[in-house]
């Protein structure tokens, strides 16, 4: 057992963190400079990162969960306005069917509470579907049965964006719409691998709720070194200080269990993988929320306006926070881990 | 990067699974009864006696020199066996080899570590808690000795203890934090009174009050230099704050278990409510083993003693709360059955957030040391 990142490891966190630290807005105005917006979605193409669950010569992917973890902190922590946890689930699904790498931007479907992936019954997607981290995606992908495990279909997506997430816009799929078959798929998707999907769906947005915290933790910190109240610095006061404190604290925590989530996404079975993934999902997602609250909260009358950074990492804990499940259904899957629980559903 | 066993990491592994499917002592949960206190010493004994104490120490003191991830490996396999955790005896440990001379390293590490010796921490007094720099227990030279006498209380195991490791003012001129010096006093001795203290769970060998009256310590017996008694301190309750050196991982690991298991023997008994405590009973633990062999990791290069023992302290804290809330939720405030182990584990609970240092000391040590926030 070692835990720490390997200098691999390192380089690419680093070099993550110099992308957000160059491109990611500081500001609530800047998320509308397309030009500086662009650049982020080129420079995450040209770094291959949507391309790490991609399949390499012997089916396996190019990098494992630890790897895509490890980039999707350092795009939370900066509130990256580009896709990554769409294009990379898409491509995991691919590679798990043996059908070769999208050619135009794709991302997934999801029930309309984000909870659970598409299941096209007859061929078209049923009603409130919705495509999440859908940043220029033309095409979202679902699944379809057959026989004891599905294959994959896509469906084409329309403009609008709606969402809680200001970074990562969502796009609602037409009841009804029409899916397309992926070409060349060459085995079903089975149990295993769908709970292995799934390990790896709420491992990164684990890391990406990580990575909000750590952002929230920063910019709180900073700015209650500088706000000044009764002729000192409001982070000298007890009462602050022990909001970051817990708010510190509640992202190391998150960081260990999310870290042990990325890694068991590829060394355990699907189940396992799956257990792993749902215990750091609900713990995440918990303090991801308590910890946005609090930037607010220590922000005052700015933190309750639009144009202060808090909200905006609050929204996007809230996305990260329901995909594939948020505290309910995570906390059920432990319970069923350790058969005292039910079932939920599709597994 | 990686949660899996080396080569060796797994022969180790299998065969400490081997010993300690024979050799479980089947004590009762933990601190939830006399018996089970005394039942921990011999287990002590029993696996420093099997080769699985002190797995990261030196070898002269006692120890395997293993990485310190072995000491993970240990919980986990003590969670599967269902074993009682390890003793809780690694803070001392470290304080000693890193303040204690040769002599007193040599004199006193080996019997702590094997448990043939039983050891308490004299430090809190009743008007010095959190404010521990402002102990009054003094210790006046005399020839070769010193005189100890003063009030400690809260002293966890005073009553079987050989040994006390005292903080006491030998300089009371200097600045409070300067004048402090730490002993190693024989607890045996007319000069030293112990009284059990009743813990609120109703258990009497947590802790005691301890009144020295006079008692004498051998100037050899001193750790460190005079004065540096402060800094032996804050290694002790830096360590202390540590659930990896404390071997907590296994504890609350052990107690989730036992919660699963009485839901799974009377399911229908359990609703909705009792199940979603005992979920995040189950998911704080799942946090700690994860976050105890991060830390580990962190320190195959070497040991350090920096302030993040406070968010280790904080987090451990957030866990044996968790699984004291789910015992409260399934064992029932009002418990007909006559077995009120789960009301007693949770009303343990309680003292986690104040021993060691409380919660609200962790909090102003990782905002000034950590996020270096303004003092005001
Ligand atoms: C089960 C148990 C075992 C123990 N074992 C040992 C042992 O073996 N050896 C030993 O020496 N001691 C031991 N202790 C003592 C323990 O370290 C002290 O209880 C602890 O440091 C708090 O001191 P106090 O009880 O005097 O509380 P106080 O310091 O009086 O604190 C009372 C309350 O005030 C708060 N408070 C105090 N100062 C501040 C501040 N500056 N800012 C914010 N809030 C503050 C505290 O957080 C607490 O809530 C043990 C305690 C327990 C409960």
């Amino acid at each position: 057992m070692d835990v720490r990142l390997s200098p691999e490891q390192v380089m690419l966190r680093d070099a993550a963190r110099q992308v957000v630290d160059r491109l990611c807005p500081r500001t609530v105005g800047e998320f509308d400079d397309a030009e500086r917006a662009g650049k982020l979605d080129a420079a995450v193409v040209a770094s291959g990162w949507l391309e790490l669950r991609t399949a390499s010569d012997d089916g396996r992917p190019w990098a494992t969960g630890v790897e895509v973890a490890v980039v999707a902190e350092e795009l939370g922590r900066g509130l990256a306005d580009t896709a990554f946890l769409g294009p990379t689930m898409a491509a995991d699904l691919r590679r798990l069917v043996g059908a070769s790498p999208a050619n135009t931007p794709e991302t997934i479907a999801l029930s309309a509470d984000l909870s659970q992936p598409v299941v096209a019954r007859g061929g078209a997607v049923g009603r409130g579907a919705v495509a999440v981290d859908a940043r220029g995606a033309t095409s979202a992908l679902v699944l379809l049965p057959d026989g004891d495990g599905y294959t994959i279909g896509a469906i084409a997506l329309g403009s609008v964006t709606t969402g809680v997430d200001l970074t990562r816009p969502v796009v609602s799929c037409p009841p009804g719409a029409a899916v397309s078959r992926i070409e060349g798929q060459r085995r079903p998707l089975g149990v295993d691998d769908l709970s292995r999907w799934r390990a790896l769906g709420l491992a990164v947005t684990c890391a990406d709720l990580v990575g909000v915290m750590r952002g929230a933790v920063t910019v709180t910190c900073d700015y209650a070194r500088s706000r000044r109240q009764y002729g000192a610095a409001i982070g000298s006061f007890q009462a602050v200080q022990h909001l970051l404190a817990d708010a510190y604290v509640a992202a190391e925590g998150s960081a260990s269990i999310a870290l042990h989530a990325g890694w068991a996404v590829d060394a355990l079975d699907g189940p396992d993988a799956l257990e792993a993934a749902s215990a750091a999902k609900a713990y995440c997602t918990r303090a991801a929320r308590s910890v946005c609250e609090t930037a607010i909260q220590v922000h005052g009358g700015i933190g309750n306006t639009w144009e202060c950074l808090a909200h905006v990492l609050l929204r996007r804990a809230l996305l990260s926070g329901e995909v594939l499940g948020g505290v309910g259904a995570n906390l059920a899957r432990v319970l069923a881990a350790h058969g005292i629980g039910g079932d939920d559903g599709l597994r | 990067m990686d949660f899996g066993d080396s080569p060796e990491e797994r022969a180790f592994r299998l065969h400490l699974r081997e010993w300690l499917g024979h050799n479980n002592p089947g004590l009762p949960t933990s601190s939830t009864s006399d018996e089970y206190w005394a039942g921990q010493a011999a287990w002590h004994q029993t696996l420093f006696g099997a080769g699985f104490f002190g797995l990261s120490w030196p070898k002269a003191v006692g120890g395997h020199d293993l990485p310190s991830v072995y000491e993970a490996i240990l919980d986990e396999e003590i969670i599967a066996a269902g074993a009682p955790p390890r003793p809780s005896v690694g803070y001392l440990v470290q304080g000693l080899l890193r303040h204690g001379n040769e002599d007193v390293q040599r004199r006193f590490l080996p019997g702590l570590v094997s448990g043939r010796d039983r050891w308490c921490q004299g430090f809190s007094e009743p008007d010095a808690g959190s404010d521990l720099a402002s102990l009054r227990t003094r210790a006046v030279t005399d020839g070769s000795e010193y005189v100890i006498t003063g009030h400690k209380v809260w002293t966890s195991y005073s009553d079987a203890a050989d040994w006390c490791l005292v903080l006491a003012r030998t300089d009371p001129d200097v600045p409070k934090h300067r004048g402090i010096s730490a002993f190693i006093v024989p607890m045996g001795q007319h000069a030293i009174e112990q009284r059990p203290i009743r813990m609120i769970n109703g258990i009497t060998r947590e802790f005691g009050e301890v009144i020295f009256d006079e008692a004498r310590v051998d100037a050899a017996n001193m750790v460190g230099e005079p004065g540096e008694g402060w800094r032996l301190a804050m290694t002790v309750v830096s360590h202390e704050r540590e659930p990896g050196e404390l071997g907590y991982v296994a504890r609350y690991g052990k107690l989730v278990n036992e919660l699963v298991h009485a839901v799974e023997e009377q399911p229908d008994k359990y609703g909705p409510e009792q199940r979603r405590d005992l979920a995040w009973a189950l998911v704080e633990a799942d946090m700690l083993r994860c976050h105890v062999s991060r830390r580990l990791s962190d320190r195959l290069d070497g040991l350090s003693h920096g302030p993040e023992g406070s968010v280790d302290k904080l987090l451990m804290t957030g866990v044996e709360q968790a699984v004291g809330h789910a015992a409260l939720s399934i064992g029932g405030a009002a418990s007909t059955e006559g077995d009120d182990t789960w009301l007693k584990v949770y009303l343990y609970s309680r003292a986690q957030s104040v021993m060691g240092g409380t919660s609200q000391i962790q909090r102003n040590l990782i905002a000034s040391r950590i996020l270096e926030l303004p003092t005001s």
